[in-house]
């Protein structure tokens, strides 16, 4: 429609893998200096779309033509060279090496065979000034926050010539201000004429940055809009391919505190804390309360439920479980008294990805039971089926790769191998985090659910208003420390709870 | 520790053990005919892997039903496919070298025969590379295992040495028994290396392959022990319902294996912790516990080898005994599917890798290859077993011309799957 030529057309795109069609005749245009988000619910194709732009996987039909001239690329490495360069939502650098050496690993600047060390360094850091960035370069890349090492990813991936950048969820472990900085980045990339393929599932973010957005559902296009003339409700309608009465708010606040303030204490931690991780804190949760901790990122949130559930040992204070005191040495001693926890990271620290669906979601339990007490086959069944349905998990295929699966279906199987253990308390860090918008609802009436049927929930989240939405208390944390406790009553806004994280309680 | 527990399970397991104990039978059946019957080839796999592999299982269902091009893809694509020709492959060249290598006799009462020999002279093997397969699964690997046979059958011929009857079947059950308990010790000295000071798992066992070897030096004296004892002969050389007595041993061994880890939940928790160490903690599942477990398990085995091989000779060599067992068993244990990363492990696999490599040596003998090059031909053969086994190379070899057709109808039969 308009004079600018696009520098990418992929034109019926089509991809399957066994036991699914992840693409079905996709189109997808991408102009220079423009931000375009790819959107969509989990499992609609943008990783796959993604993936096939940038040679991982195959195309089974369909063509890509970059500048006008047909491509296919056997591996990233080709793509990266014809200029495509690709940012993950986890960033794939080695956290080993130097900031300078990740940027140029695989391209060093050489003299005679020998790596020119000075001339690499004085690159690397005029490079990351063009981002705004003034870090020490000879430092390792493990030394800096996610939201830096993100910033490296994209300084390594523009330098090598990139026309096109595609960004795979940059913002999800990013905190406001990060995610700020990334923007800034972005706009100068965009002035540059580089063109931006961007995915995200904070909507806010997409209005404030992307310029155009196409959407997919089931692996299929519903279409290209420009942001400016399509409303957010419109867009969570089209992603989800339905009217959103069921995403309206949830019935507004839970239930008031003080009535769950008389239920029975399910865990109190007195002055439980670890040195160099999280200062000593107090915090009770009753049977049935929803406690939010909001803070940012590296405030201490995931450490004080790690500290609850016996990942990491505490060095001073103590917990009692059902008012006994109790030592938390292991998950497995936790786990043991109730209490269940899904880690925010859930490649790493959640799930098995070679085991299957159902194996992944009985582990727990069966953990629980020792290797000697196998669940029966028929009990698995059950379990297994019953959570499929009730999380709606897709493909809903027991015997499924946990691998498979897309983030938003992986997050739910880990809730699922939480749930069946039937715990009294349920800690779900950023449980939502990188999911959409219809599977995060789905998420939060189960949160609320839940709590109305007795279980304690420690809900950690990085959006205030999850937080204030589902709790009937907020803890805030700032500085590993923390600073307030606040009843969720109807002063408390998020411009309370942002207040409280700036001021640190100080009022 | 073994005896009680050993019965009751090894007549219950039968219907358990199809995917460990028929395994390698069914696929040496297959090959024979492996144009003549796609369609029995098809339901192969899957009945194979029934117990031992849930995952690979419902991809064989599936496709067996599309139709003969889908079966047959499902068929190659199976891991235990390619290892099972070689076994074939080497048995047919036995075949032709040697007329009457697939008769098996009855001969006073004693199963004979070359395929017999096969499944005895690898009965120690197997004994290794079972209990190497679920150290792998964790994501571990023991070095140490072949130290260990020599120490078991160093301990057990040096007992015996010094009873004042060898005859004596409660002196050997003795014996038997030091032994055992020794190598339990040994694997619980790997289990905690590993699992209670965080040691590399290569680290942690190359200290008891070196110094084992020194110990069972120690224990015989730097000599070979010789002794003269039928009650402990009969583990390793003897008969006992018309079958060799390694062969039920191993049987037994297998079926509880089996039992442990498909019956019960030992093989789900040990792929767990192989697959995701981190996580698995975070589930509440005991990972030390199991590591320091799988160690003195595999210990066990090895210890179990140890007798049969002392015994089979009558003597034990600290030097000799179990020399490079190791590399044969992780080598088994590679050819028979489970990764080195650890994680999921197939116990029909290792046994089928097990045969492969002990027909092999049986080949190199009958066929005649001169003796200075036997290592050579067995390290081209077992090439050619990883070569297959690997996607990469048969996507380079044999899908050249026709990659994209022939990804239309694999990838066809699964969206009849999906909806149902």
């Amino acid at each position: 429609m308009a004079p600018p030529v696009p520098i990418l057309r992929m034109s019926g795109i089509c991809k399957e893998f066994p036991g699914v069609r992840a693409l079905s005749d996709v189109d997808f245009r991408l102009m220079p200096g423009e931000v375009h988000a790819l959107m969509g619910e989990n499992g609609a194709g943008k990783s796959t779309l993604i993936k096939v732009l940038t040679g991982v996987y195959d195309i089974d039909a369909g063509e890509i033509t970059l500048d006008g001239a047909k491509v296919a690329f056997a591996n990233p490495l080709q793509a990266q060279q014809a200029g495509i360069s690709t940012v993950y939502q986890e960033v794939n650098l080695c956290a080993n090496l130097s900031v300078a050496e990740n940027i140029f690993i695989g391209r060093e600047p050489r003299r005679l065979g020998r790596i020119r060390w000075r001339e690499m360094r004085r690159r690397a850091s005029q490079l990351l000034g063009r981002l705004d960035l003034d870090i020490d370069v000879t430092a390792p890349l493990s030394a800096y926050s996610l939201a830096v090492q993100q910033m490296v990813a994209i300084a390594r991936a523009v330098d090598i010539s990139a026309r096109v950048l595609v960004l795979d969820e940059p913002t999800s472990s990013l905190d406001a201000g990060e995610v700020e900085q990334l923007f800034r980045v972005m706009r100068r990339l965009k002035d540059e004429g580089i063109a931006i393929l961007f995915v995200s599932h904070f909507l806010d973010q997409i209005y404030e940055i992307a310029d155009r957005m196409t959407i997919l559902r089931n692996g299929r296009l519903v279409g290209e809009y420009l942001t400016s003339e399509l409303g957010q409700v419109e867009l969570v309608g089209k992603m989800i391919g339905k009217e959103l009465e069921d995403l309206t708010e949830l019935d507004e606040k839970p239930k008031e505190l003080e009535a769950v303030e008389r239920s029975q204490p399910f865990v109190e931690a007195r002055s439980l804390g670890r040195s160099g991780s999280v200062e000593p804190f107090t915090l009770t949760i009753h049977e049935g309360e929803v406690v939010g901790l909001a803070g940012l990122l590296g405030s201490g949130r995931t450490e004080v439920a790690r500290l609850l559930f016996g990942a990491d040992h505490a060095t001073t204070g103590e917990v009692s479980v059902g008012g006994t005191p109790v030592a938390l040495r292991t998950p497995r001693a936790a786990t043991a008294r109730g209490i269940a926890f899904c880690s925010e990271n859930r490649r790493a620290e959640g799930l098995i990805p070679d085991l299957t669906v159902r194996e992944n979601i009985v582990l727990a339990l069966q953990a629980a039971r020792g290797w000697s007490r196998p669940i029966p086959r028929r009990r698995q069944d059950e379990l297994v089926d019953k959570y499929i349905q009730a999380l709606r998990i897709s493909p809903a295929n027991p015997d499924q790769l946990v691998k498979n699966l897309s983030g938003g279906n992986q997050q739910k199987v880990l809730l699922a191998r939480w749930l069946i253990v039937e715990p009294r308390l349920l800690i779900l860090d950023e449980p939502t985090r990188g999911i959409d918008v219809g599977a995060k609802a789905e998420i939060q009436r189960l949160v609320a659910s839940l709590a109305d049927g007795g279980m304690a929930v420690l809900f950690i989240s990085a959006e205030l208003e999850e937080v204030l939405r589902l709790s009937h208390k907020v803890g805030v944390l700032r500085d590993r420390r923390l600073v307030a406790e606040l009843p969720n009553d109807d002063d408390l806004t998020t411009g309370v709870l942002m207040e409280t994280i700036a001021s640190g309680g100080r009022t | 520790m073994t005896a009680p527990t050993g019965r009751p399970p090894m007549t219950g397991a039968d219907p358990a053990e199809p995917g460990t104990g028929a395994d390698p039978s069914v696929t040496v059946a297959r090959s024979g005919s492996s144009e003549a019957a796609p369609e029995t080839a098809a339901t192969d796999p899957a009945a194979a892997t029934g117990t031992t592999d849930t995952a690979a299982a419902p991809t064989a269902t599936a496709a067996a039903r599309p139709g003969r091009k889908a079966g047959l893809t499902a068929v190659i694509g199976h891991r235990l496919f390619w290892p099972g020709v070689v076994l074939a492959l080497l048995l047919l060249a036995n075949v032709l070298f040697t007329p009457g290598f697939l008769s098996i006799q009855m001969k006073d009462g004693h199963l004979y025969g070359s395929l017999v020999d096969i499944a005895r002279f690898g009965a120690p093997l197997i004994l290794v590379a079972v209990g190497m397969t679920l150290v792998i699964a964790t994501g571990g690997i023991d070095l140490s295992v072949g130290s260990v046979v020599a120490i078991s059958g160093a301990l057990s011929c040096l007992w015996i040495s010094g009873l004042g009857d060898q005859q004596d079947v409660g002196g050997v059950l003795v014996a038997v028994g030091l032994a055992l308990g020794l190598s339990l010790v040994l694997g619980l000295w790997n289990g905690f290396l590993v699992a209670g000071f965080g040691i590399q798992p290569i680290i942690a066992t190359l200290i008891l392959m070196v110094a084992g070897r020194g110990l069972a030096q120690l224990i015989t004296d730097g000599q070979i022990i010789t002794i003269n004892s039928s009650p402990y002969k009969l583990i390793g050389g003897g008969y006992w319902l018309t079958l060799p007595f390694g062969i039920i041993v191993v049987a037994a061994v297998l079926a509880i294996t089996a039992f442990l880890t498909r019956r019960l939940a030992l093989g789900l928790l040990i792929e767990s912790v192989g697959g995701n160490a981190t996580a698995s903690r975070l589930a509440g599942i005991r990972s030390r516990g199991l590591i320091i477990t799988v160690y003195a398990f595999c210990a066990l085995c090895a210890g179990i080898a140890g007798l049969m091989i002392s015994s089979n000779v009558s003597s034990a060599d600290g030097n000799n005994a179990g020399l490079w067992i190791e590399l044969d068993a992780i080598l088994a244990v590679v050819i028979g599917g489970t990764s080195l990363v650890g994680g999921r492990f197939s116990l029909g696999g290792t046994v089928l890798g097990a045969l492969v490599i002990q027909t092999l040596t049986t080949t190199i003998y009958s066929v005649g290859i001169p003796p200075e090059t036997t290592l050579l031909f067995k390290a081209l053969v077992v090439t050619v077993v990883c070569l297959l086994q690997s996607p990469a190379f048969r996507e380079k070899v044999f899908h050249r011309r026709g990659r994209r057709p022939g990804a239309s109808p694999t990838s066809a039969d699964p969206k009849v799957k999906v909806p149902a």
